[in-house]
């Protein structure tokens, strides 16, 4: 597929997955049309696009669609090759960016949705313990990746600023819908400044969306959550 | 190259573990296999894989890699002069990962409740799960030879050693994979005949008596 042919996503602006890909044609300076989907009533181009999982993102290259975020990040990185580069070059550094970003889609990620839906403060404080043991991990794995550098990709956001940071929405309104610092100075001081770098960087503050406007997003899909599911 | 320190930390049914194998074999890599008790995990394994403290582990000159797909990735960039796994071209090579996301997303956790479930209802449920997933991944190869086109590839590799557990799904769920989906049956066949793979499964009844005793013990 030739880097000139036409680029399009499908998303929705409060997903953390769909930013992935943002970012990364954000990096490599790439124009892209943003077709938002309503959720709730999935278009007929995401369905075609996307039959396995019917989910967002989607990248349509040309007429050819790529689905899972990670996997569309690695591809941009594949076509647009000229730099900068997403993932590092060094075959070790790639596998432990690699590595990381799964730990965060498989393990991190479902364990920080568990904080909406614990029931009762012991339980809400047990998800909290490994969501913040996880970002413990996540500092140590930093000061590895990053050599002394702003970010885990060192001068320039890679691959694990992208899988990582595309969360630091999510984290905050988590962090102010529940009294709690998630990334703090005294654990994770690293992180908390590389957050900040990474949410001011180019690519990613016209894409990461306000966490107040987040928040009210929130509060509406939690209702229509309780709604559907209400307590016995 | 030739000096090159490589251990496998594995456990023998392990999927996982397989396509590394695999995935070694390939590439004529010289390994030393260690065996994980993974009742008693051994102490290099918990210093190799702090987070996970799972096998697969590969250690490279006394640097660990772990995740099946990341190790495969590492394998087919580090020893890149003979047998490329990853399609080269981008498109081609996002869809095979995409596939092998879809064989870790699917068929692990549907065949475990094939063979581990204890109820009649949740076993169907989860038969019909896993062959409808077979059958989407049977039309994903269509009349090729392999997944990656004419040579055994990245994606042909993430999904053959689970045919090594198609015995004990069929057995502990009483149904015929090769019934629901015969071309996928040719595809595995075809993959058994090269050494790389049939060197690097073990044998589908060894494994249903460890899917059995596993299952007695709970």
């Amino acid at each position: 597929m030739a880097e000139s042919s036409e680029v399009k996503v499908l998303g929705a602006w409060p997903s953390p997955f769909v930013m992935r890909a943002r970012i990364a044609l954000n990096i490599k300076q790439v124009n892209y049309a943003f077709l938002e989907e309503n959720l709730g009533e999935k278009s007929e181009l995401l369905l075609k696009s996307n039959p396995v999982h019917k989910k967002v993102p989607v990248l349509i290259h040309g007429d050819k669609p790529i689905c899972e975020s990670l996997i569309i990040v690695q591809y941009i990185d594949d076509v647009w090759s000229s730099a900068p580069s997403i993932l590092p070059s060094d075959p070790y550094d790639r596998a432990i960016a690699r590595f990381w970003a799964a730990y965060l889609d498989e393990k991190w990620y479902p364990s920080m949705k568990g904080i909406a839906t614990a029931q009762g403060e012991e339980a809400k404080k047990a998800v909290v313990d490994q969501v913040v043991e996880g970002f413990v991990m996540l500092e140590e794995a930093f000061v590895k990746c990053s050599k002394g550098k702003p970010f885990f990709g060192g001068d320039q956001i890679g691959y694990l600023d992208i899988a990582f940071g595309c969360f630091l929405g999510w984290i905050r309104v988590t962090e102010k819908f529940n009294g709690i610092k998630l990334i703090d100075q005294a654990k994770t001081p690293q992180l908390l400044k590389w957050a900040d770098r990474f949410c001011q960087h180019p690519a990613v503050n016209g894409v990461m969306p306000e966490t107040e406007k987040l928040a009210e997003f929130a509060k509406i899909l939690m209702a229509k959550m309780r709604a559907a599911n209400p307590p016995n | 190259m030739g000096d090159d320190k490589v251990v496998l930390l594995d456990f023998w049914p392990s999927s996982y573990g397989m396509r590394v194998r695999i995935a070694l074999a390939e590439k004529g890599i010289k390994y030393e296999a260690r065996e994980e008790n993974l009742v008693d995990k051994s102490a290099l394994l918990q210093e190799m894989n702090p987070v996970h403290k799972m096998i697969p582990v590969l250690i490279h000159n006394g640097k660990p890699i772990s995740e099946s797909l990341v190790i495969v990735h590492y394998i087919d960039e580090v020893w890149n002069h003979k047998s490329p796994l990853l399609p080269s071209e981008p498109y081609q090579l996002s869809q095979a990962r995409f596939w092998a996301d879809y064989i870790d997303k699917k068929i692990y956790s549907i065949g475990k409740r094939v063979w581990m479930g204890t109820k009649w209802e949740d076993q169907e449920v989860a038969k019909k799960e896993l062959v409808e997933c077979l059958k989407t991944l049977e039309g994903e190869l269509g009349d090729k030879l392999y997944f990656g086109g004419d040579k055994f590839g990245f994606l042909d590799l993430a999904l053959i050693p689970f045919t090594t557990w198609f015995y004990t799904y069929e057995t502990f769920g009483s149904f015929s994979i090769e019934n629901e989906c015969p071309k996928l049956m040719v595809w595995a066949t075809r993959c058994m005949q090269k050494q790389s793979v049939s060197n690097s499964l073990p044998d589908p009844h060894k494994v249903y008596d460890f899917a059995l005793q596993l299952k007695h013990n709970c």
